[in-house]
């Protein structure tokens, strides 16, 4: 924890800006450059700043370890859960045009649009918490002297 | 443009003769991260958007911070050796003369014949377009969709790492007898 003021408000204004550009780089992976494993450090780098300046217990509070360890193993069950999707309707595993639907394709992305989408999603909330941890696994231990 | 591609190689080289000359730990980490974003730089000019912004966001940014949170648990400084160099300095310029030798096979630079410009035919570019949708972005759509099985893997290997890290690293406060003693 840190007591100097200047640091901590630059910081409080700078990461709501982190954040948004983490889901933009997360959304916007399939246009632009970028992606779920970039999105997710981006993410966690927000997180981690916040816990570099106010404390390991004040980022603990906004996201609990026992969360972040279940968010771990989230992302890889949504990776290949939508390999699973695809073999259930008919398709090869992550062969994402088996996702193809009609329901307003023009709004909701179909086939393997959406399959890029739900893969990157996944990686994003495994990279996301795994820097996460990472991060507490650290700044959790004492110095040794 | 070749200008700031050497220029951006020599501050490149520069930095990395400089961390190893270091012996303050701190400022090592600082020009690590330092290399990380002329890295990045670098990859820009060679139009690789993707790599580049991954190198930034993990080369400069994670690795940075979890250098520091590091160092914040061992000492500043580091100790100065006593042995030679000499045969350290061996090692290294024999292996660094040989990775330049495998170099040398290698095709140049935008060359239209290298075998990565006429494989796969018809290419991912002109495939993709077809094939997702009129994605733009053939990166993604390589990664995600036609290498998914390997993007699969690396997520997993993520995980795995993880794991690692809170079996190595993490104290369980359930268990503080458990606890080894600082």
């Amino acid at each position: 924890m840190t007591t100097f003021p200047i640091i901590r408000v630059v910081t409080k204004l700078l990461i709501p800006y982190i954040l948004l550009f983490a889901f933009y780089v997360q959304f916007h992976g399939d246009f632009g450059p970028g992606g779920g494993f970039q999105a997710g450090v981006i993410l966690a780098s927000g997180l981690i700043l916040y816990g570099l300046v106010f404390g390991l217990p004040a980022v603990q509070s906004v996201a609990p370890p026992r969360t972040i360890e279940r968010l771990m193993a989230l992302g890889v069950l949504i990776y290949a859960g939508t390999g699973i999707a695809t073999i259930l309707l008919g398709g090869k595993f992550l062969d994402y045009s088996a996702l193809e639907h009609n329901f307003y394709p023009h709004y909701f992305p179909s086939g393997q649009h959406l399959g890029i989408f739900l893969v990157e999603a996944g990686v994003g909330v495994t990279v996301t918490s795994v820097m996460t941890m990472i991060f507490y696994a650290f700044a959790g231990r004492n110095s040794v002297e | 443009m070749n200008l700031i591609a050497f220029a951006i190689l020599a501050l490149l080289a520069a930095t990395a003769v400089t961390v190893a000359r270091m012996r303050d730990l701190w400022a090592a980490i600082m020009f690590t991260g330092i290399y990380s974003f002329l890295s990045a730089s670098w990859m820009l000019i060679l139009d690789a958007p993707d790599v580049a912004f991954t190198e930034a966001a993990v080369g400069a940014g994670i690795a940075t911070v979890l250098m520091l949170s590091t160092l914040a648990l061992t000492g500043k400084e580091e100790r100065a050796t006593t042995r030679s160099p000499l045969i350290p300095l061996l090692v290294v310029t024999v292996t660094g003369g040989a990775l330049i030798y495998g170099t040398l096979d290698m095709p140049h630079f935008g060359d239209p014949s290298d075998p990565i410009h006429l494989y796969p035919n018809p290419s991912f570019v002109e495939k993709s377009q077809e094939d997702m949708h009129g994605l733009p972005n053939v990166v993604t759509a390589i990664l995600a969709s036609y290498r998914g099985y390997d993007t699969l893997g690396e997520t997993t290997v993520v995980l795995t790492a993880g794991i690692a890290v809170i079996l190595i690293l993490r104290r369980d406060e359930s268990h503080p007898e458990q606890q080894e003693s600082p």
